[in-house]
């Protein structure tokens, strides 16, 4: 296969700095590519997917209901991330997350940030997000966000830039864990010559992280399930199996005397973490939502008792609201007196005067997005839409504005896909995970997300997304 | 192990095992359709009245034809036990617990639902339906086997067969119980060879034919209903199933056999301890459909005390699983 004349186009290109011209850290991998006889790559594609179907690798999609489980689209070039771009996101995510988990703890205690005027009042307590429920908690060793996965993009300047902050389920870290048993299956001879940083120690680091939540030696960790219908029950059940703890939906749970069981044949056992894969709301319908089914009654009473440990702690979705992501980097710059080393994507906040006319003017180059909507639902990109889709989106900014955030369209860069038996452009994106217990843990790679279609900048996985394994090097 | 899990592992077998037992009750009526004399008609309400469900069937159908019957039990997504709705139930409460069964079980949980799927949404000719019937109890063998031979022969592989010999024991007496609503054309014709022919077309959907010649040689009613429901070593007979299902409550709970921990236990005990010490002479002189009629209700107890004992999580899904219809 030649790629003397991939073409990297205006996009920043992840694997080529020119016409043919491979990145340095990238040129081995070309050259293997090159050296492969023709059809090669495209046998092993099939390989991988082939691998895929039998790991029973699926993700659901909202609304569609007969054979809702899809195979999850996997593309077996690589994206090479080199160990100076690595330390820099590492250390940008650090940064990122101590402040973060500063400003919920602030936000929840004495609101120093809003005394200040950072932020202005009103944007926090109109969050959905924000949970009168959590005024003056403590979880343990004062961390909220144990888990993070922080949306990253680069663009044409070559930087990286923060998209969105996931605080509260962030989801796809089995597909990074098993994108790399695919990919050591398609190319052994690669992982051989290259220095990859692992990331299989994922599932151990997190067990440690939400021991790490309990003063007991050898506490029960349970994964808090929605059930099988989950978008996400694949990972649930993955992580479960991997760190060794049980798989519960809430209706395996019970709150007696003040303290979260789980109902087994012999009885109730004691549960004394429980690494949540449900949302706020979710978790416990007497302070919640009396309708719901899903949660455990009387869990919050025990959270607050101490009783239990929640992982991420309930009310981190104060700090991943799209419009108070817009006021991250005067979070970073109150608490840590730093300047933000990952920085924004240039936000209009429509709650603001100024920027919603803004916004509202410019709707055919912006990027619309509902600020407590997530995996794409709820967007509209204003080059794309219809004149009657832009109308309908600056009646709906108009009638609520709080709920909504604007962000110029953004020349996302490319990476290499395979398509047919050659490589083109597709973009991409990356959602590195951090884990925060008695320490920092930024799992090295993350889930490079790719928009197979030609020319899509939608890398989510409901609108036609697919996967590549993210190397970083040492 | 988690409730919720148990729970699965016990319906995905009850529901695997109703399956494979309607199919047998529907080779049983076409056997003995078959083997009627000339100039009677095709008797399928009889059936209907088998399995429990005449009310809503009326309600849903009026009158009972082969069509309306066929379709009732093997195709009707409305009727909760039917070959179509159990195989939807067992393959839902098997993908909830993927993770925990081995994947050789869950695949043929699938493949089964796709096949009784594929073959209600293409309808069924006479002939296809005498191979779709013998496919069924030939899936349903085969799940069985695969979970003997890849789970661990620990908790969850007890509830796996609490589940298909509870279901099985009912079946059974279900199946007897079909004798009694087949009408004869008149009273005199009990004993005949016609007779004769009935009893060994309901040995046959049981599967008991040739176990029960090596064991009595010859068809006798009383003798048939002695081994479909007293016969310690067959594995269809009723007693067979409550001595081993109670092995398995035993072997879960860790109690030892001849005490009792719980109400499962207990009453799975007593009804077992009934068979031990009764003979079929008891069971006719009371009336074999009374004895019959008897029986399912205490089954049905015991099945309420293990839904009790050791599955409940809320009130919800405790009337769901109380109930023997689920």
């Amino acid at each position: 296969m030649k790629f003397s004349t991939y073409d990297p186009g205006e996009f920043y290109d992840e694997l080529f700095e020119g016409i043919g011209r491979p990145r340095r850290g990238s040129a081995l991998l070309l050259r293997k590519f090159a050296s492969l006889p023709d059809g090669e790559l495209r046998k092993r594609q099939q390989a991988a997917e082939r691998v895929i179907l039998n790991m029973g690798m699926t993700f659901g999609v909202y609304g569609s209901d007969e054979g809702h489980e899809q195979i999850f689209p996997f593309d077996i070039v690589p994206r090479i991330v080199e160990a100076p771009d690595w330390t820099l996101i590492d250390t940008g995510l650090r940064q990122r997350l101590r402040a973060l988990n500063l400003f919920i703890d602030d936000v929840y205690h004495e609101q120093k940030i809003l005394k200040d005027n950072v932020i202005p009042s009103e944007l926090i307590y109109s969050s959905k997000g924000f949970l009168k429920a959590c005024w003056g908690l403590n979880p343990p060793r004062g961390i909220w966000c144990h888990i993070a996965g922080i949306d990253l993009v680069r663009i044409s300047d070559g930087r990286y830039y923060v998209l969105e902050d996931n605080m509260r389920c962030p989801s796809g870290v089995a597909y990074v864990l098993e994108a790399r048993q695919v990919m050591k299956r398609t190319f052994p001879e690669l992982f051989e010559a290259y220095r990859v940083r692992p990331v299989d120690e994922y599932p151990s680091r997190l067990l440690e992280t939400l021991r790490s939540l309990s003063d007991l030696p050898d506490p029960t960790i349970v994964i808090l399930t929605p059930g099988s219908y989950n978008s996400a029950y694949y990972e649930h059940s993955l992580l479960a199996q991997k760190m060794g703890v049980e798989l519960v939906e809430a209706s395996d749970l019970v709150v007696i005397d003040g303290s979260v069981h789980m109902r087994t044949t012999k009885g109730s056992q004691r549960v004394d973490v429980i690494y949540r894969r449900i949302n706020d709301e979710y978790l416990d319908p007497l302070v919640f939502r009396p309708d719901s089914l899903l949660g455990v009654p009387g869990v919050m009473e025990a959270y607050k008792n101490g009783r239990v440990a929640i992982a991420n702690a309930p009310g981190t979705g104060v700090a991943d609201d799209k419009a108070i992501y817009a006021y991250v980097p005067k979070i970073i710059n109150y608490y840590l007196a730093e300047e933000p080393i990952l920085p924004n994507v240039p936000t209009y906040v429509c709650w603001e005067r100024r920027d919603r006319d803004y916004v509202l003017e410019h709707l055919d180059q912006l990027v619309v997005k509902a600020t407590n909507e997530a995996g794409g639902y709820g967007m509209m990109i204003g080059p794309q839409a219809s004149q009657q889709e832009r109308e309908d989106c600056a009646r709906r900014i108009q009638a609520d504005p709080r709920n909504y955030i604007a962000q110029p369209t953004l020349a996302l860069s490319r990476s290499p896909t395979l398509v047919e038996d050659h490589i083109e452009g597709r973009h991409v994106d990356l959602r590195p995970y951090v884990l925060q217990g008695k320490g920092f843990y930024v799992l090295p790679g993350g889930m490079t997300r790719v928009a197979l279609r030609k020319g899509s900048l939608v890398v989510n996985s409901s609108q036609g997304g697919g996967n590549k394994d993210t190397w970083v090097l040492s | 192990m988690l409730s919720r899990v148990a729970s699965s592992i016990y319906w995905v077998n009850r529901y695997i095992e109703r399956a494979e037992n309607y199919a047998r009750f529907i080779e049983v009526n076409l056997n003995l359709s078959l083997d009627l004399p000339r100039g009677t008609v095709e008797q399928w309400e009889p059936l209907v009245a088998t399995t429990g469900d005449h009310e809503m069937f009326v309600a849903r159908y009026g009158k009972a034809t082969k069509e309306t019957v066929l379709h009732f039990l093997v195709a009707d997504a409305e009727n909760q036990n039917s070959i179509l709705s159990c195989l939807l139930g067992a393959r839902e409460n098997a993908r909830s617990i993927k993770e925990i069964i081995p994947s050789e079980m869950w695949e043929q949980v699938n493949r089964f639902y796709l096949m009784v799927r594929d073959a209600v949404t293409r309808g069924m000719s006479h002939h296809d339906l005498h191979a779709f019937l013998a496919d069924v109890k030939a899936a349903s063998h085969l799940l069985w086997g695969i979970t003997d031979a890849t789970m661990s022969h620990g908790e969850g592989w007890h509830f796996a067969r609490l589940g298909r010999l509870l279901e099985r024991a009912d079946k059974t007496s279900r199946i007897l119980d079909v004798k009694y609503f087949i009408l004869l054309p008149t009273a005199d014709e009990v004993g005949t060879p016609f007779d004769i022919i009935q009893w060994s077309d309901l040995l046959k959907s049981a599967s008991a034919l040739e176990m029960y010649y090596k064991r009595y040689g010859r068809i006798a009613p009383d003798d048939v209903a002695a081994f479909l429901i007293l016969e310690p070593t067959f594995p269809r007979a009723i007693r067979y199933c409550l001595i081993k299902a109670e092995d398995s409550l035993h072997a879960i709970s860790g109690s030892e056999r001849g005490s009792y921990q719980n109400l499962a236990e207990k009453r799975l005990g007593r009804l077992r301890a009934e068979l031990d010490f009764v003979d079929i002479e008891d069971c006719v002189t009371r009336g074999l459909h009374e004895f019959v009629d008897h029986f399912q209700a205490r089954l049905n107890q015991v099945g309420e005390a293990i839904s009790e004992t050791f599955f409940v999580p809320r009130r919800v899904h405790y009337t769901e699983s109380v109930t023997e219809e689920q």
